[in-house]
């Protein structure tokens, strides 16, 4: 009797969790139609080519502010813009690189003051591909508000943009081209995101560990292009091999002086996994010590673009396919044909078994930290340039998506990882068409709930018992 | 160097509402973890919604007490979403859900579609809510000063604010000290110390632990009120990098003790704010630039929680035979 009682309350249980997902369901569908109603101002979407600058002007009051005239001076010559009847306004520039946007005092309605007048005109740093937004609060003075102890908390996102780049619409609505344009976005950066998750499944699958460092790993690959193409003035090609290099040895370093050590020391894999948070902020405000928190570009050139039918892509995305594809292919072989790989599933299956049959877990444990490092620094690199920027935390800024990549596949499965990544890149990337872009990363959150609820085990998971 | 600065700096971070509101969101994650052993990794994202559920609220027009119950309520609904689906999955399950809950509350919270709503990137300014609470108060309009402190009576970042504060902490900590010893309390221990054992006892698990994260999502919530009746609802000021400041002020004071969250909260925020004053004065701008000495600083809490997992996981005032982090 009492087992169909707690049979019955799971029962009820999922009925309940039904009706709060129909709820949220219905919550995003009401954030849904704010683009085309108001698309009285002409909306800039960010392409390959083009670059949007935008804000939305409130009185003091709230209401919105229309009318009101801006202007921008860029390396692209001037462009003028006034607000429309919801107070937004878009600029659409065609060059990357630094803007400065002067509104026009003597347009604001009569009694209206902007808050800071020190911050008028406003430099802006735009990348093609990406929309960037000049705030200009209106209102008294800020007074008071004064604030104590931290307040840092900051997590902007870096380029948010990729090719979808309206923060709050889906404007021109849903055509044959832009979907097709979203599907491409989604498997390049589908392909990407596997690059960086798969050292985080394997170092899972091997060691138990969930690893929040790991998108420190992307971070570390993005910047140290960066610093090799900006700072010494290599070439592209080789600051990145440098790049994946260092990151790869960052992984052997990592392993032989800190996880192997703990692992000896017996801790277990929760407190190694708050270890591994630790080290992440440790690492995250390193990165913003020695470069600060704006955006890093990795190459400042513009991208050249190819069209493929309705498909507009950039020739750097090509190749980032393509070198993603070859590396991921690399792992892929290496894990199937190659007697490492083979020891390296051996141990994912059954740690203590392959210690029995002669394999050195902690050497194969080395091989998977190092592999999985240089992975990812890859994926940082390509996902820099992908970005157009990258930034000190770009990596956490995708490690959730990372985390639902691997779950989606069946967490420590390699080419679980693989499948995973590319749905969240296609959700993610796709899912712009039909909620406000700014937004999408929450879809890919929202499946790796619904993942966890229905098949914890992932798509390519052995099912086994998880609570 | 001047010390009376320093030190007044040093002080005035004790009694700082901030620091009342990080040792009451601790203490809500300490009755998850520490005496029920739930890895929650969300904690921000309670905070989060009280905070909105709040303000807007007090901007619809509510009374104080209604736009309290108000957060109160999101953050139990939010444990009750978050909850179903994880609480009978293994830990590590419901740290990645919780993480990614908070995420996605942040992101709708700043996301330009909802600007009417939660004011979307820019947030919401602090003037649009404060003042029913600020009305409440019972003080005399003008400043007083006492010893290093010296605030407003009644306006943000007031006495009000702080006497308001530091007794809901003193509440919080006399309910775990009482549920602790409460038969009530034993059962999340033992949830804790092993579950089958607690199920083999005609215990339902999964209603204690839900009643667990309900409880310590609440107290929150609350937390997130505190937090931004000083300052404004802003969704990036509530984000990931704040639970990991409340982790690392639970493990330093020490879980499952009563007056570890106060304590590990008070020692985090003086000290760092030590070390920054400090270094301001010693270090050549030449050397290390101001915002770097402020990065310094969180380069030092990410070190210390690693050192603290790894070497005193009890933290200060703990005891390591109730540390729930050990794995099973």
């Amino acid at each position: 009797m009492r087992r169909a009682a707690t049979v019955d309350r799971s029962l009820l249980a999922r009925r309940a969790l039904l009706a709060t997902l129909v709820t949220l369901g219905a919550l995003l569908a009401l954030l849904v139609p704010s683009g085309p109603a108001h698309a009285a101002v002409e909306v800039c979407v960010a392409g390959p080519t083009v670059g949007c600058i935008n804000g939305t002007i409130r009185m003091a009051a709230g209401d919105p502010a229309v009318g009101i005239s801006l202007e921008a001076t860029g390396p692209d010559g001037e462009h003028t813009v006034t607000t429309g009847p919801d107070g937004r306004w878009s600029i659409a520039v065609v060059a990357a690189g630094s803007y400065a946007v002067t509104l026009d005092v003597a347009t604001l309605p009569a009694g209206e003051t902007l808050r800071d007048p020190s911050k008028n005109p406003r430099t802006i740093t735009i990348a093609l591909g990406s929309s960037g937004a000049a705030l200009f609060p209106l209102g008294a003075p800020a007074t008071g508000g004064s604030t104590t102890g931290p307040t840092d908390g900051s997590t902007a996102e870096p380029g948010t943009g990729s090719s979808s780049g309206t923060s709050s619409s889906s404007g021109s609505g849903i055509t044959g081209g832009r979907i097709a344009q979203q599907f491409t976005s989604g498997i390049v950066f589908g392909l990407l995101l596997a690059l960086a998750s798969v050292g985080l499944s394997l170092i899972y699958g091997t060691t138990g560990l969930s690893n929040f460092a790991h998108g420190e790993q992307v971070t570390l690959g993005g910047i140290l292009a960066y610093v090799g193409c900006q700072f010494l003035g290599m070439p592209l090609l080789l600051s990145g091999v440098i790049a994946v290099t260092l990151g790869a040895a960052s992984g052997w370093l990592q392993d032989s002086f800190i996880w192997h050590k703990l692992r000896k020391r017996g801790l277990g894999t929760t407190q190694q996994m708050i270890v591994t948070i630790g080290f992440a902020m440790a690492l995250q405000y390193t990165f913003q010590f020695f470069l600060g928190g704006s955006p890093l570009r990795i190459v400042t050139t513009n991208p050249k673009t190819v069209s493929i039918g309705d498909v507009i892509i950039t020739q750097q995305s090509l190749i980032s396919l393509a070198i993603s594809a070859v590396a991921l292919g690399g792992v892929a072989y290496f894990l199937v044909a190659t007697r490492t790989g083979r020891a390296t599933r051996a141990v994912s299956d059954n740690a203590a078994l392959a210690a029995a049959s002669g394999i050195s877990v902690e050497r194969i444990v080395r091989i998977v930290w190092t592999l999985g490092a240089g992975l990812a620094a890859l994926g940082g690199v390509l996902l820099g340039l992908y970005f157009n920027a990258t930034a000190w935390n770009m990596g956490a800024t995708i490690l959730l998506l990372m985390f639902a990549a691997v779950t989606l596949g069946g967490l420590g499965t390699a080419f679980g990882a693989l499948v995973g990544s590319i749905v969240i890149g296609l959700v993610s990337e796709m899912s712009s068409l039909v909620i406000p872009s700014d937004l999408r990363y929450g879809g890919a959150l929202l499946i790796l709930i619904l993942v966890l609820l229905f098949r914890p085990q992932g798509i390519l998971g052995r099912a086994e018992r998880v609570g | 160097m001047d010390w009376t600065r320093i030190l007044s700096q040093v002080a005035g971070e004790i009694v700082a509402p901030t620091t009342a509101a990080y040792a009451l969101a601790a203490i809500g994650l300490n009755i998850h973890f520490g005496l029920t052993g739930l890895l929650n990794m969300g904690q921000a994202g309670f905070m989060l919604l009280g905070a909105y559920g709040f303000a807007i609220a007090t901007i619809a027009g509510w009374p104080l007490w209604a736009a309290v119950l108000v957060a109160v309520a999101t953050a139990v609904v939010f444990a009750l979403i978050l909850g179903i689906p994880t609480l009978k999955l293994r830990g590590d399950y419901l740290a990645i859900v919780t993480i990614a809950a908070a995420e996605i509350v942040r992101l709708i919270g700043r996301s330009t579609s909802m600007t009417a709503i939660t004011g979307g990137n820019a947030g919401l300014a602090g003037e649009q809510y404060k003042y029913t609470f600020e009305n409440l108060s019972p003080f005399p309009d003008g400043n007083f000063a006492l010893g290093p402190w010296s605030y407003s009576n009644n306006l943000s970042n007031s006495w009000w604010l702080r006497i308001v504060a530091w007794v809901l902490v003193g509440l919080a900590c006399l309910l775990v000290w009482r549920l602790m010893n409460s038969p009530w309390g034993r059962v999340l221990k033992g949830v804790r110390e092993d579950e089958a054992a607690v199920r083999s006892l005609g215990k339902n698990v999964f209603a204690y632990k839900m009643q667990s994260l309900v409880l310590g999502g609440v107290l929150g919530a609350v937390a997130g009120i505190l937090f931004v009746l000083p300052r404004a609802v802003q969704a990036d000021s509530l984000g990931r990098p704040v639970t990991f400041y409340i982790w690392t002020i639970l493990l330093l004071g020490g879980a499952a003790a009563v007056f570890g969250p106060v304590l590990g909260s008070i020692l985090l925020w003086t000290v760092l704010m030590l070390i920054k004053t400090v270094m301001r004065d010693v270090v050549p701008a030449s050397v290390m630039r101001p915002e770097q000495i402020e990065m310094f600083g969180w380069v030092l809490v990410g070190i210390a929680l690693m050192l603290l997992v790894i070497f005193r996981p009890q933290g200060i005032l703990g005891d390591k035979k109730e540390l729930a982090i050990n794995d099973h």
